[in-house]
């Protein structure tokens, strides 16, 4: 009897202190962490809705194969539509009636701006948002943000760096998307020519609302271009690609990788008319025959298979959201059991050489307090007609 | 002069788009004196049951044919179950039903067949015919464009089922007194609307490739030009959307640029109805007190 | 006025409700009472439409338009002009009573189907002129402005009772909307509202009953588009971001949906709608999360079977069938 006080009593005093280690802030406990996200999974841009799901049954895998640290996933996420007056309600609702965790992966860069001070106000984190805007890379002022992929604008200044070393002679065409997306591409593309912007002899826009772009690539060609960059969304990237072999126009051809996918953008356009094109990658494609056998795409294609078993298997988007999850669920683990929104947010921006599965061989992600930009690293890849052939050297963005 | 040669026919190319979804809004006016904005939604959901239906291994025009007849007996049934029970309802509360109507299928598409966009094919060889200028493909839409045209223009004219039709729609307590059943009058406008639009989906998909925010873009323009044209003629609405596919090319290009282009097309439409209240080829609605 | 109803149950039923909203931000969520402020929000936009297009017959499918005006007003004074927050509204009434006076004139001409096409092109156009570079130092652009949330006045706390900038925006927001309900009330019920339903109904007749068409139609426009800029403004405030995108021809359609689902003609009819368009989409959400959309336009033909003449009209059936 009396042993089993005296055990009793060291098995508290032994478990004391690691239960004194555990440290939630709200949405966190012993057997869950809450996720909040919204995604526009309705509206003009419900195609991107298609991460939203991915992210969901990647972390239904997680939870399956035992959760974080014994803890599962709750993911929950609403639809904004796309709509930024619908997100704050939305953000809102996650964090003041969910009462989740964090927000992660809050898909669009205006609804991204509408809660951008109020999740810095609340000191909750807002943490691997799906946009590609530069501005999410300020500790110094939003410490309570942080992008993942790599952003517009400094992939428009890869493209205007390589212009400017392989064709001087260059007289540039640039279509683009008229929102923050498109704009932010034109501008990381100006920028990067610096001095030299006056090579870029003809812009043209288009909106999401319209139905074709034919009469946009007429007129790019028409201004005499031997260099054409579109930084366009899936549909008006395979129209784009379609229509400028159509007309027999031969530019150097630069796409924005957000449309890169073999399988929904290529394939429609036409492979045979996508020869030639040039993008700066930092995913692996499922019918690279490279990655045929590779080990973290395979991986991928497990995943997919059960989880995923009626989805498109060439959408970037599936190995996006994969990615993405992979990398908060590396974040979480190092949280261990301190799990308060300041920890969460600490070891999102400790993550040294992180491997994940789907990014290209060579970018990893890092991240530190000074540095929000979880992936800066892309590689330039040019289309042969079957797959995207890596060229030259992983280009580090932080330039 | 050569750029502008090629904006001019690419702008007949997407008028073409414009004026055969203009078509099936015309039918359905005519019909029921109302413009269905669930017309586009209605087009593109027929269109998917084409592609599942040529994905299945079904020969093209087989598809085709049968595409239509679906659409036809899908359109029949709308009427007769969604939107017969608010016939006597103000006219705003039937716009709201069609709305509904537009947002239930644009969902219902998207859950069933994901938000990918998927490839079309096109019953037109693949080499251009009249140059780099205009596809095989834009010409060939454009022809049948004209052709369902023909056919709407002499079933309204010439049969004794579409002048019945008219009349239904026009005054419907007279023509019942002369025994024209009108409520079969209205299910058949909306059958052979919904056949209209589904003709015009399968010209449209293989341009601008389907998925379901397909026809959004294309039913604004086609609303605008059914009207400047005319909203009770088929002519005036082929005429209007080809004009305003020319007239939103040449301005984007040549006069103000892409970012305004839609706004400026709109206004130069508004303005002409501000001078011919009843578009170019309309009848002036006469109003008694 | 109305036959068999008790005379003094109107303002007792409109008082219990005043009452009743301004006890609930003390007793719900900062995040619910956010919601309700949009309600409150909707209700002055739909009252703005409704004057036209229920009191007045105009259909129009661009009010978001004026909405966006209203909002942009409001940012860009707070932003460039560091303009304090109440000083926006009266800003935006101005503005859009203008723009919509200047829009209604041209208006005159066209009718019905050609009015519809009109304001919808205004609808359509909005986002792009609101994206157009050569003004984008003043509206942001495609990025848009960002605002600050207004702190409640020193009195309240002083007052012991101290508010937060949600249960603030609330009160503000709802005083402004029984201000605009109590003037609108006002105006139709009278001369003018009068003038405004015989030209819906008969507008030959009662041009030839000496009532100036032209006027009344393009004051019934600027005073809709003054209702529904003021809409916009508060919005702006509460949603403390404006962007082009966030005011596309969809908003316009569901305020057209919410005043016919509220009730055409009817003041009641502006805050069932604002009711409607706010809180069904999430519901909608809760019961199908794979196609939110589908359920909302089942509810919206539900509502239309049902009540063809609004939530306001059905219970107006109501209420008269009770009488004795």
């Amino acid at each position: 009897m009396r042993k089993a006080l005296l055990f009793g009593l060291m098995a508290a005093a032994l478990a004391a202190p690691a239960m004194a280690q555990k440290k939630y802030d709200p949405g966190a406990t012993d057997k869950e962490i809450k996720i909040g996200n919204t995604n526009p999974y309705s509206g003009p841009a419900s195609a991107y809705g298609q991460i939203g799901k991915a992210i969901a049954a990647y972390f239904k895998m997680v939870n399956d194969q035992g959760g974080v640290n014994g803890r599962m996933i709750n993911f929950i996420s609403y639809d904004d539509g796309y709509s930024p007056p619908k997100t704050v309600e939305m953000a809102r609702k996650l964090v003041e009636q969910d009462q989740v965790l964090f927000l992660f992966q809050t898909l669009g860069t205006p609804s991204n701006t509408a809660i951008h001070k109020y999740m810095n106000a609340k000191k909750v984190p807002q943490l691997f948002v799906a946009t590609g805007a530069s501005k999410w890379n300020d500790p110094k002022h939003f410490p309570w943000t942080m992008g993942w992929q790599p952003n517009y604008h400094t992939e428009g200044m890869i493209y205007a760096k390589h212009i400017l070393q392989t064709k001087p002679d260059a007289k540039i065409a640039i279509l683009y998307q008229n929102d923050d997306y498109g704009k932010d591409y034109l501008k990381g593309m100006e920028d990067g020519l610096g001095q030299k912007a006056s090579m870029i002899v003809a812009k043209a826009s288009y909106e999401v609302s319209d139905p074709t772009i034919d009469s946009q690539i007429v007129q790019l060609q028409a201004s005499g271009a031997n260099v054409f960059f579109q930084a366009t969304t899936p549909k008006f990237a395979a129209q784009a690609i379609r229509k400028v072999y159509d007309i027999g126009w031969k530019p150097v051809h630069y796409l924005n990788n957000v449309s890169i996918s073999v399988g929904s953008v290529l394939q429609p356009a036409g492979l045979e008319k996508s020869i030639g094109i040039i993008t700066a990658g930092y995913q692996k494609e499922h019918s690279d025959p490279r990655f045929a056998n590779d080990a973290g795409m395979n991986k991928w294609r497990a995943f997919m298979k059960k989880y995923m078993p009626d989805g498109n298997l060439d959408d970037n988007f599936n190995v996006y959201g994969y990615g993405v999850g992979q990398t908060l669920v590396q974040a979480l683990k190092q949280c261990g059991d301190n799990l308060t929104r300041e920890n969460v947010m600490r070891q999102a921006a400790s993550l040294k050489n992180v491997q994940i599965d789907t990014l290209l061989p060579g970018i990893t992600i890092s991240t530190s307090s000074t540095d929000y930009a979880p992936i800066e690293a892309v590689q330039l890849q040019k289309f042969d007609g079957k797959r995207w052939e890596l060229f030259g050297d992983v280009m580090s963005s932080a330039q | 002069m050569d750029a502008f040669l090629h904006q001019v026919l690419a702008g007949l190319a997407t008028g073409g788009i414009y004026a055969s979804l203009a078509l099936a809004l015309v039918m359905i006016y005519q019909a029921t004196h109302l413009v269905n904005f669930a017309q586009g939604e209605m087009a593109m959901f027929t269109t998917y049951i084409a592609w599942t239906l040529v994905n299945a291994g079904m020969p093209y025009w087989a598809a085709f044919l049968l595409t239509v007849a679906i659409a036809f007996v899908l359109g029949v049934v709308i009427e007769r179950v969604i939107i017969r029970p608010v016939e006597q309802a103000p006219v705003l509360a039937i716009v709201v039903v069609f709305i509904a109507l537009l947002l239930i299928l644009n969902s219902v598409t998207g859950w069933i067949y994901t938000y990918t966009i998927k490839q079309f094919p096109s019953p037109f060889p693949e080499q251009p015919i009249f140059g780099r200028y205009l596809s095989s493909h834009e010409a060939g839409a454009i022809g049948v464009t004209l052709v369902v045209l023909a056919l709407l223009y002499a079933f309204f004219r010439f049969t004794p089922l579409g002048l019945a039709m008219r009349a239904a729609a026009q005054n419907p307590e007279s023509s019942r007194l002369v025994g024209i059943r009108v409520g079969w009058m209205l299910a058949l406008g909306w059958g052979l609307a919904a056949a209209i639009g589904s003709v015009a989906g399968m010209m449209v998909a293989p341009i601008v490739y389907l998925d379901p925010n397909m026809m959004g873009g294309v039913l604004l323009y086609a609303f605008a030009a059914a009207l400047v044209g005319g909203i009770d003629n088929p002519w005036g609405a082929v005429v209007g959307g080809f004009v305003v596919g020319v007239l939103e090319n040449v301005l984007g290009a040549f006069v103000i640029g892409n970012e305004l282009k839609l706004s400026v097309a709109l206004v130069i439409i508004v303005g002409v109805l501000l001078v011919r209240p009843s578009g170019f080829f309309g009848r002036v609605q006469v109003t008694r007190v | 006025m109305k036959t068999g109803t008790k005379t003094w149950s109107v303002p007792v039923f409109w008082g219990l409700v005043i009452l009743v909203a301004c006890v609930l931000p003390f007793v719900v969520s900062n995040y619910h009472t956010f919601q309700l402020t949009l309600v409150l929000v909707y209700a002055i936009a739909l009252l703005g439409l409704n004057i036209l297009t229920g009191y007045n017959g105009q259909i129009s499918l661009g009010h978001g338009a004026f909405y966006a005006l209203g909002a942009y007003c409001a940012a860009i004074l707070m932003d460039k002009a560091s303009a304090p927050y109440w000083a926006t509204v009266p800003a935006a009434a101005v503005v859009c009573l203008v723009a919509g006076f200047l829009f209604g004139l041209p208006a005159l001409r066209l009718e019905g189907l050609y009015l519809a096409l009109a304001t919808f092109a205004l609808g359509v156009a909005m986002p792009q002129l609101l994206k157009y570079h050569a003004l984008e130092k003043w509206t942001g652009g495609v990025q848009g402005i960002v605002i600050n949330k207004p702190d409640a006045p020193a009195f309240f706390p002083n007052m012991g009772l101290p508010l937060n900038p949600d249960q603030w925006l609330y009160f503000f927001t709802l005083a402004i909307m029984l201000i605009m309900f109590i003037l609108a009330w006002n105006l139709l019920r009278g001369r003018i509202g009068r003038a405004l339903v015989a030209i819906r109904d008969q507008h030959i007749a009662a041009e030839a009953m000496g009532i100036h068409n032209a006027f009344y139609k393009s004051l019934a426009f600027g005073v809709s588009a003054m209702y529904t800029g003021v809409a916009g403004a508060l919005g702006a405030i509460a949603v403390q971001f404006v962007a082009p995108d966030s005011f596309n021809i969809f908003l316009s359609i569901v305020f057209l949906v919410g005043i016919v689902i509220g009730g055409l003609g009817s003041i009641a009819g502006a805050v069932y709608g604002a009711l409607f368009i706010q809180f069904v989409p999430n519901i909608a959400d809760e019961i199908s999360k794979a196609a939110p959309w589908a359920i909302f336009g089942v509810f919206m033909i539900v509502f239309v079977y049902l009540m063809p003449t609004g939530v306001a009209g059905a219970l107006r059936l109501i209420t008269r069938r009770r009488a004795p």
